[in-house]
């Protein structure tokens, strides 16, 4: 009995400690943040590694989601007569939610962990260490740059992964199903908001996505066992922390952004 | 040739994304409602709004003139407040049109139809509706039918 | 062997050591790794401080890098106390070392041409055809100039290893600092190493300091020795004093003997007891 208490206290002790760390991280990784200004070509690399290389897998996922939506908006909406809605149903729960949470969970696997094992794996070398006996911080140089990057492809690779769900929908909607063209687009664009909409769900949503799921990437990565194990473990780490913290954020921003309607 | 390959599938994504942005924008949203401040405030009083929502649409024979952007409770009379912003492009309506909480087919959401009037003023900013109808209750309804029907009258029942 | 003429830059003199180390104690959680530890590393020469494995040998050159701050005492390079240092100060300390990690460190997403052009990018605002001169004088030095486009993934052990040197040379160190250098290497490369460690002090007019296990590589190339056991220096000397210690222990590790002083075993309770309360404890 005892015992257990005791490793339950040890356990909120050690994740506790764990939480400031990651918060130290941050703050070094925002502070190195202004190097870039001097050199944006380390971004480049990084945004291809991150952005470019995570396109397939948005662009497929995204047309699918679309897709699958289509056919079951189709399904339920056509028992009232209300198929005309289908473009504001698929758009409405792109936006708000399978957007940027989806972006976000791909976005980890893909991206995150490569994130998490590139840097676990630099440590591991010790090149990070030689980083830092060639006098060059490696938070600047080598952190700053994947955070930077990645905190811009997220909503990037949102943005795509919606527009394309939305295309995906009206492929099987009008070209497939039958629905008006015309009412589709006409009855989206009478209910989506820019602001209240895309401007939430989208923007805000994919950049706190997009902050936390390189956060957590990076600060695994710097934080892992400099062991093959280490590495692995450090990894798994990465998306199931980031996939379960963007599920508990997508709650509470669409509890705080939409609660009310 | 290796960093120039980059910076064009860099520079190619980021194009990308900016053009899924932008189709959100001008396709899938409506853009306007960007420019939904700039609108004129005009206010009207119900006796019940039924399931009227801010950001429900106003329109005026079925076009849709402006949006629903706030409702309260006025404590002296008890009447519910509607706050509507109507587009400035529509900036003749008469000052006597008429509001009534209307709903878009059996199931559908409720919105806020117009009637112009015939005066010759115009509506302005903090303007007033002062002629309005309240929304269709369905309960209230059936009770009145069946009070009416207890009564031995066979009028139809007037809405309210 | 003669004092090599110290750089003019600091004019300090010949027998002016580069770094001391003072009644140095640093230990990690409850395992003391170095306990009151006194050390002087002659400027100009090849230092080698040899011991067995887990000695703390690496942890040493990281507290002269001051990657790691010790517990207790002092240690000075060139005169400044490195674990005292601001960042800034530190960094700007770091330049003047070389680095050479056990495994090299590379960094692999980068071509052997520009990781020895890293350092140069990253503190110099040299034009690049010069950085381009420079870099290849480095890999001429180690003999790799003709490997400069490939990556570290296509190299060997020992080229990769020959590498990082160039790239530890690459700012014109004043010390250079190798961690288990021989360490993996076969005969060849290792022999090329040893050649290039001697040859690099003496032409670039470096402190080398050696921290290995390998004895008669690094007896051949060091004009000094320490042999560090248990946290403290057990012997000093040139390899030559060594070789002649009448001490057990020096003995035994200068000849590589199985068993002596530096016992086989791990500390243990008696082996008796341990096998008849048949739990491990």
């Amino acid at each position: 009995m005892m015992a257990s208490l005791a490793e339950l206290g040890r356990f909120a002790l050690d994740r506790l400690a764990r939480l400031g760390r990651a918060n130290l991280f941050l703050l070094q990784l925002l502070r190195a943040l202004s190097f870039l200004f001097r050199r944006p070509g380390l971004l480049v690399k990084q945004l291809h590694a991150v952005g470019v290389l995570s396109l397939p897998i948005i662009l497929v996922s995204g047309l699918f989601v679309g897709m699958v939506l289509g056919l079951q908006g189709y399904a339920n909406l056509v028992d009232f007569g209300a198929t005309s809605s289908l473009g504001t149903v698929v758009a409405l729960s792109l936006i708000r939610e399978l957007g940027p949470v989806l972006t976000a969970l791909l976005y980890a696997g893909r991206a995150g962990s490569a994130l998490t094992a590139e840097i676990g794996l630099m440590r591991a070398t010790e090149q990070l260490a030689s980083m830092q006996m060639m006098a060059v911080d490696p938070f600047p140089r080598v952190l700053a740059p994947r955070f930077l990057a990645g905190c811009i492809a997220v909503p990037l690779l949102t943005g795509i992964f919606t527009a394309v769900g939305i295309l995906g929908g009206y492929l099987v909607a009008v070209v497939q199903l039958g629905v008006d063209g015309g009412s589709f687009w006409a009855q989206m664009q009478a209910k989506v908001q820019l602001l209240a909409d895309v401007g939430n769900g989208v923007l805000i949503k994919s950049t706190v996505f997009g902050l936390v799921a390189n956060w957590i990437a990076l600060f695994e990565g710097y934080q892992a066992q400099p062991t093959s194990e280490g590495v692995s473990l450090a990894t798994t780490r990465t998306v199931v922390d980031t996939s379960l913290a963007v599920l508990g954020l997508d709650f509470l921003l669409t509890a705080l952004m939409f609660g009310e309607w | 040739m290796k960093q120039k390959n980059l910076e064009l599938a860099v520079g190619l994504f980021v194009a990308l994304g900016l053009a899924a942005f932008f189709m959100l924008a001008i396709k899938v949203s409506d853009l306007s409602s960007l420019g939904n401040d700039e609108g004129y405030r005009v206010t009207a009083h119900f006796e019940n709004i039924g399931g009227l929502k801010a950001r429900a649409p106003v329109t005026l024979g079925g076009v849709r003139v402006g949006r629903v952007v706030g409702i309260g409770l006025d404590p002296q009379s008890y009447e519910a407040v509607v706050t509507m912003s109507i587009d400035p492009k529509y900036d003749r309506l008469p000052t006597d049109s008429s509001a009534s909480i209307l709903t878009s087919g059996l199931l559908g959401e409720q919105y806020v139809g117009l009637e112009p009037g015939g005066m010759d003023s115009y509506l302005k900013e903090g303007g007033t509706l002062k002629l309005t109808q309240s929304a269709l209750v369905l309960e209230k309804l059936i009770g009145r039918v069946f009070t009416n029907m207890a009564s031995g009258e066979s009028a139809p029942p007037k809405t309210p | 062997m003669l004092a090599i003429s110290a750089r003019s830059d600091f004019a300090p003199p010949h027998d002016d050591p580069l770094v001391t180390m003072r009644r140095l104690s640093f230990s990690r959680g409850e395992h003391r790794i170095f306990r009151e530890l006194d050390l002087t590393i002659p400027r100009g020469k090849v230092t080698a401080i040899m011991g067995p494995s887990g000695t703390g040998k690496t942890t040493l050159l990281r507290l002269i890098g001051g990657q790691i701050r010790p517990d207790a005492g002092r240690i000075e390079v060139d005169g400044i106390c490195v674990h005292e240092l601001g960042r800034k100060e530190l960094y700007q300390l770091r330049k003047r070392m070389g680095v050479l990690f056990q495994s090299g460190a590379l960094f692999t997403d980068l071509s052997v041409f520009d990781n020895v052009a890293f350092p140069l990018r990253e503190h110099t605002r040299l034009p690049e055809s010069l950085i381009r001169t420079l870099v290849l004088m480095k890999l001429e030095a180690v003999g790799l100039r003709g490997a400069h486009a490939l990556m570290p993934s296509q190299l060997s052990g020992g080229m990769a290893r020959r590498v990082a040197l160039a790239r530890a040379i690459a700012l014109d160190p004043t010390m250079i600092l190798y961690d288990e250098p021989f360490a993996g290497q076969d005969p060849i490369s290792m022999g090329v190493l040893v050649k290039l460690i001697r040859t690099l002090n003496d032409a670039l007019d470096l402190t080398s300091i050696i921290v290995s296990h390998d004895v008669k590589e690094t007896a051949a190339i060091a004009d000094y020795l320490y042999l560090i056991s248990d946290g403290q220096v057990v012997e000093h000397g040139t390899p030559q004093d060594l070789s002649h210690s009448a001490s057990p222990w020096v003995d035994q590790f200068m000849h590589a003997l199985p068993d002596g002083p530096m016992s086989f075993h791990y500390p243990a309770p008696p082996y008796e007891t341990d096998l008849l309360t048949g739990t491990p404890s």
